[in-house]
């Protein structure tokens, strides 16, 4: 197991919200949960994966997802069985479209 | 011989002198056309002679399975340096022909099962390849200067006179009768059964020389059932954006899809995602394409006009049978397949091709050889190619060719469409292989194998669009070498390729629409899922065909 943590700045603070969890951990697949975070500055990533060696990918993942959705306040945890970069872009996607619209702006 | 010796008909005499060692080899066993089984081996040493052109019928799914393991048992000191012209090389039997020193020289389209040995035994110097062809380059050539002198072919039955059914899985068969028949050349077929009366005739029997029941069924494999259960959420999302972002954009309604999952997925999302479009009767009612399973909810919601096949599919007979408004059926019910004429129909006939491949450059060059084998392209290529020739119009033809002409002079200043050619690929393969490369290994390849030009499936300029889970590139719209780069870089995800691009570039592509992301088409990524697939598994398939298709024993999981 390899653990990565990753934290970027961010502006768009969801309203309160219950946690979000899609996707399923099995081979190639993985899970995604979104909680509210402790820091109302920052997007936190923490990421538990199978496959050693991928840090740099996993990088630019988050970035990439960050640079779009611009998150605050969101704490987000991913157990990883080997999935593509493809796989987990499309789960931290598919969590973030479930979050409610940030505070004070219309989504 | 020649005009020079006053002998015009030395073809003619030939073949007479040919079937006349027959008949002398065979003797009372001979009875017409029929030869028994055990004398395979005997009317092979009897017709055939040094240097001969042979096609020996290796198609994409059915083979002449009898007839190859007879050509190997052939004495080489009496039969050697055969140039087999054939398709496909499918069977051990069709390189072991060489390792015993029968044949020599090869002219071919695919070599799938065959492709690693292959690469070994071109690299030991023990097969000269001529040239690696399309089905129907190999097919034309066939008329030209590639004639076989004898041919080896498989039906399903025949008759007394030679008359032969060759069933739903007619393929090459056509095409090989027809030049070796006409040309002075000998035809014999091998059948799974001789019949008082053929259900059709698919091949008369003036064409056909010789005819043995093999002793047991001719090989066959299921290549186009992809089970649904396989299909991943990547690929659900992929053919959303191939939806909307293509078939609907263009208003595709005549197409060939490839094989693999990416477009399986496509097929299963028509009746749901695509009708909640409201795209029904709007895109792809008229196919090139052989029987997929996967198709069968889309033709039972009324989606499928027509479909022309190049071959079968195991267990879709019935099915095929009890929908003859859809797919070509001869008077007995059965499908009537014919790869040539089906490779003409896509090329010509169809507005868009798409299908997946294993490396793209940054040009956009799509090929599917590796290091190590030699594969071929069977018919990708002439389905994944502007039809040049092509002078008829249509709305998604007409477009595609006005977003290639917008703005430009000279020469692209004539009206003119082109033909949508489409990759769908994701950015990593299994164990983390990227679809996107500096260099296709087609040229490390073409280095081994002293090929003239690297394999390349699909060249850049005629890939219309390049679709992952990242988006849509439209290599239409662009306008310098740089763009295209760009454009291609914009869509590779994570791949070293993806990661080096020009980030404003891209998303300066992106506001022009030469990139489209998920979220530009309006897509809605929560939807990607698998429940939006019509059938997810073989028995939903079986229970939407009414248990018409009846799935090879490998696919039953239930």
């Amino acid at each position: 197991m390899e653990h990565l943590k990753f934290e970027f700045a961010g502006q768009q603070v969801p309203q309160t919200f219950e946690p979000i969890l899609v996707g399923v951990v099995g081979s190639g697949n993985l899970e995604v949960l979104m909680e509210p975070g402790a820091d109302p500055a920052h997007c936190t990533i923490a990421v538990t994966t199978s496959a050693r060696g991928f840090g740099s990918i996993w990088e630019a993942v988050a970035r990439s997802f960050q640079r779009e959705h611009q998150l605050a306040g969101v704490a987000i945890s991913i157990n990883d069985m080997g999935a593509t970069p493809a796989v987990v872009s499309l789960r931290l996607d598919q969590a973030a479209a479930s979050l409610p619209s940030a505070k004070g702006v219309a989504k | 011989m020649s005009a020079a010796d006053g002998i015009w008909n030395s073809q003619e005499q030939n073949r007479v002198h040919r079937l006349a060692r027959a008949a002398s080899a065979l003797g009372p066993d001979l009875r017409g056309k029929q030869v028994s089984a055990d004398d395979a081996v005997k009317l092979l040493t009897a017709v055939l002679e040094c240097g001969d052109r042979v096609c020996l019928e290796g198609n994409n799914q059915k083979q002449a399975d009898f007839l190859a393991r007879a050509l190997t048992q052939l004495d080489p000191a009496h039969v050697h340096d055969l140039h087999m012209v054939q398709s496909v090389l499918a069977l051990p039997e069709h390189l072991d022909l060489f390792e015993n020193g029968i044949a020599s020289k090869l002219d071919f389209s695919f070599s799938g099962p065959q492709s690693a040995r292959l690469a070994k035994m071109v690299a030991a110097g023990r097969i000269q390849i001529g040239a690696i062809h399309t089905y129907l380059e190999l097919f034309s050539r066939y008329f030209v200067d590639l004639t076989p002198r004898v041919s080896l072919v498989c039906a399903q039955a025949a008759d007394a006179q030679g008359n032969l059914y060759t069933g739903a899985n007619t393929e090459d068969t056509p095409a090989i009768v027809e030049a070796t028949a006409f040309k002075g050349g000998i035809v014999i077929a091998q059948v799974n059964e001789l019949l008082d009366t053929v259900p059709r005739v698919d091949i008369p029997s003036d064409w056909v020389n010789f005819v043995i029941v093999a002793p047991k069924p001719n090989v066959i494999e299921p290549l186009f059932t992809r089970d649904p259960a396989q299909i991943s959420e990547i690929q659900v999302l992929m053919a959303m954006m191939a939806i909307k972002g293509l078939y609907a954009e263009y208003g595709v309604q005549r197409l060939n899809h490839g094989i693999g999952f990416d477009t399986a997925a496509i097929e299963l999302l028509l009746p749901t995602y695509a009708e909640s479009l409201g795209l029904k009767g709007k895109i792809c009612q008229h196919w090139a394409l052989n029987p997929h399973p996967a198709l069968i909810p889309a033709i039972e919601a009324g989606w499928v006009q027509s479909i022309h096949s190049f071959g079968s599919e195991l267990g879709m007979e019935n099915y095929v049978r009890a929908r003859s408004d859809v797919f070509f059926t001869g008077a007995d019910g059965s499908l009537r397949s014919n790869r040539a004429l089906c490779q003409a129909a896509g090329h010509y006939a169809c507005d868009m091709f798409i299908g997946s491949t294993l490396q793209i450059d940054l040009n956009g060059h799509s090929s599917t050889a590796t290091a190590g084998r030699i594969a071929g392209f069977g018919g990708a290529p002439n389905m994944g190619a502007d039809a040049r020739g092509r002078r008829h119009a249509s709305p998604a033809w007409l477009k595609a060719g006005a977003q290639a002409r917008q703005g430009r002079g000279g020469v692209h200043a004539m009206p003119r469409g082109q033909k949508l050619v489409v990759q769908i690929v994701e950015t990593f393969r299994e164990h983390m292989q990227p679809a996107f490369v500096e260099t296709l290994d087609a040229w490390k390849l073409a280095e081994q194998a002293h090929m003239e030009i690297p394999p390349v499936m699909i060249y850049g300029d005629d890939v219309t669009h390049i679709l992952t889970e990242e988006g849509i590139a439209n290599m239409l719209l662009c306008r310098t070498e740089e763009e295209r780069e760009q454009a291609i870089r914009g869509v590779a995800g994570y791949t070293p390729v993806g990661l080096a691009r020009d980030a404003r570039m891209v998303e300066n592509l992106r506001d022009r629409g030469v990139i489209q992301r998920a979220e530009d088409l309006g897509i809605d990524k929560r939807q990607a899922t698998r429940s939006l697939l019509a059938a997810r598994t073989m028995r939903d398939l079986v229970r939407v065909s009414g248990g018409l298709y009846n799935p090879p024993k490998r696919f039953r999981n239930w």
